[in-house]
């Protein structure tokens, strides 16, 4: 016997649309969470994550024992999480003897594992230790430039996978409209070696220059450490190909309050909102406020200033 | 977008995403500080790049900043859920397609012949209200013994169970072409016992606390030293309810003992001390009680006559006081 289940209050309803599939997708939720152990190292790189992506993401403070991203079974409660949570991207830090300051990234495709990363993070320095003028402190939640340099990031198939994911990771919300006093980070990733990617988080200064286009400068803020692949999945193929189907037609966005007639032509509705007459501001008619009184009172002073002045002369 | 060194990057101004292929770093590097240094100069030549193609946009003003159009992303990467699927039509929808009727748009304000005015079509006060009917006349084809509003209300309930019904099926349809509608959700009930059409009955929380209290006294201990559950309350009082006067009364206070007494003495001892017990009553109790004792004697020497050892029968009965 089946049962049919709608919410019962607005609030739920759209949290369900929220979370529905749609045509277009916006930027992706991400999930940290961490492994059985973690050390030092790993547990601040993930804080920063965290406070890095503030708007997208949710951090398990929790540590999590039966999660293991690349054995078969150990994906269950990732898939649990993601569900729950509505996040399709996650990011997995442990710390163990053979593999040191691991961090795991991974994707979701409708909540299964679509695709993993794993790298080790090596010189780590912390948003804490840079010491910067205050005032070019990027703002949260600001869509931040991507940079990838090197040749690595081509030739080499983990660089070129690890790039993909790092776009994924912090890209943010997709948008069609940008505001151009908004743009106040960067986040720069070089391929030094076919080994190891160089990753820092950088403010943007934008000074003037002659033209409409200002020089960017970039300062260095944020955390800094060097990722070393290790081991990584890529999608099996009939996945890949079904994640990476984009459908062409996109829907026809209705034009609201607007009509098109043969006899009267274009035609516009404006609806204007309740007049309230009981708490509309007319002139403030208190005894203080009357322009006689002000006036006379300027006039009282002028004669005041001319009467002391001829009684001094 | 080229430089003078013959490097070409390759921007996503979508994304604000820029790639730098070209770049050698060196594979013994000086130190820390210049590597870092020479990566924040590249990334930053790519940053000049991708603001020379934004800022050259056209750029609306508004009270926050100048707002440009960003193009659609021109990296490919995969979709975090799928594409949504197209519903499959309803049994009503395909019945229209082939029938080809049309949908035709309802005001939502209708004139009612009636009361002639404006009346909505849904809600309160609405056009031909079924429940607004005062008189039915009897048909030539109508029983005389039915009652025609109970009729019309049996009519009503079996319509919306049609209905109810169909919209089910619809929705099944629907979820096995995986296209369900995002805030509905089709939920398995449980199923009753076979044989009755009710369904089991749910367990509210007073009623668990009872059961479980229940359950708890028949251990060892009567329940007092069970592991109670995160959040279980401790059992109400199982036992008798006793309330002890205090033995020894406070400095001025009356002897609440003594005072009950005198209380039971003085109705007894009352003038209307003859109304309070129940003559009647009484002898009633005496009777029966007395009665109970003959009867308790027959039976005795009636059951266990062989069993029992033969009584004397020189030895006369005592008298027993009544």
């Amino acid at each position: 016997m089946l049962e049919i289940r709608t919410p019962k209050t607005g609030k739920a309803k759209r949290v369900l649309e929220k979370r529905a599939p749609k045509l277009v997708e916006t930027g992706r939720k991400t999930l940290i969470l961490h492994g059985t152990k973690t050390s030092a190292t790993v547990s601040s790189v993930l804080m920063e994550l965290y406070r890095l992506k503030k708007g997208g993401a949710i951090k398990y403070s929790r540590r999590n024992e039966n999660i293991r991203p690349f054995e078969s079974g150990g994906e269950t409660s990732l898939e649990f999480f993601s569900q729950k949570t509505d996040c399709s991207i996650f990011v997995y830090g442990s710390h163990t003897k053979k593999r040191p300051d691991n961090l795991v990234l991974g994707r979701m495709y409708d909540h299964q594992v679509y695709d993993l990363i794993e790298v080790g993070i090596e010189n780590f320095k912390s948003l804490l230790s840079f010491s910067y003028d205050k005032k070019f402190a990027p703002h949260e939640g600001t869509k931040p430039f991507i940079c990838f340099t090197g040749e690595g990031f081509e030739n080499v198939p983990e660089l070129k996978h690890l790039k993909e994911v790092l776009t994924d990771l912090f890209r943010g919300e997709v948008v069609d409209n940008l505001n151009l006093t908004g743009l106040d980070r960067a986040y720069v990733c070089s391929a030094i070696s076919p080994t190891k990617v160089f990753l820092t988080h950088c403010a943007l200064k934008l000074k003037r220059s002659g033209t409409i286009v200002p020089r960017m400068e970039l300062v260095e803020v944020g955390p800094s450490m060097d990722l070393v692949i290790r081991r990584n999945r890529l999608p099996n193929e009939s996945l890949m190909k079904e994640a990476m189907r984009t459908s062409k037609d996109k829907p026809k966005k209705k034009e609201k309050n607007v009509d098109q007639d043969a006899v009267r032509g274009k035609i516009g509705k404006i609806y204007m909102p309740d007049q309230k007459l009981d708490e509309m501001h007319l002139h403030d008619k208190s005894k203080g406020r009357k322009r006689e009184r002000k006036e006379s009172k300027l006039l009282n002073e002028e004669t005041d200033s001319k009467k002391n002045k001829k009684s001094s002369e | 977008m080229e430089t003078e060194t013959d490097q070409i990057y390759h921007l996503d101004v979508g994304n604000l995403l820029g790639f730098n292929p070209n770049h050698r770093f060196p594979s013994a590097p000086s130190s820390r500080e210049e590597l870092v240094k020479e990566c924040i100069e590249e990334s930053r030549k790519l940053v000049q790049a991708i603001a020379n193609a934004l800022f050259n946009f056209t750029s609306t003003e508004t009270n926050d900043g100048p707002i440009v159009q960003l193009p659609p992303p021109t990296t490919k990467l995969p979709r975090e859920k799928h594409v949504p699927r197209p519903k499959p039509p309803t049994k009503w929808e395909e019945f229209a397609l082939k029938k080809g009727i049309q949908k035709r748009k309802k005001d939502k304000v209708v004139w009612d012949e009636q009361t002639d005015q404006f009346k909505r079509r849904h809600g309160y006060d609405r056009v031909n209200d079924d429940n607004d009917v005062p008189i039915i006349e009897a048909k030539a084809t109508d029983e005389p013994g039915e009652d025609p509003f109970a009729k019309r209300l049996d009519e009503k309930k079996k319509r919306v169970g049609k209905q109810q019904k169909n919209r089910l099926q619809n929705l099944k349809a629907a979820e096995k072409a995986g296209a369900l509608p995002s805030h509905v959700q089709l939920a398995a009930t449980s199923l009753p016992i076979s044989g009755t059409k009710s369904q089991p009955k749910k367990i509210g929380k007073d009623e668990l606390g009872d059961v479980a209290g229940l359950a708890a006294t028949s251990t060892a201990s009567g329940g007092k030293f069970d592991k109670k559950l995160p959040g279980e309350k401790p059992p109400k009082k199982q036992s008798k309810h006793h309330q002890y006067l205090p033995v020894v009364a406070g400095r001025g206070a009356v002897n609440p003992e003594k005072e009950q007494t005198n209380n039971v003495l003085s109705k007894i001892f009352s003038k209307h001390s003859h109304e309070i017990l129940n003559v009647g009553k009484a002898i009633n109790m005496y009777n029966v009680k007395k009665e109970k004792k003959k009867s308790g004697r027959s039976d005795k020497s009636g059951r266990s006559d062989n069993l029992k050892p033969k009584k004397d029968i020189t030895k006369k009965p005592a008298n027993k006081a009544k």
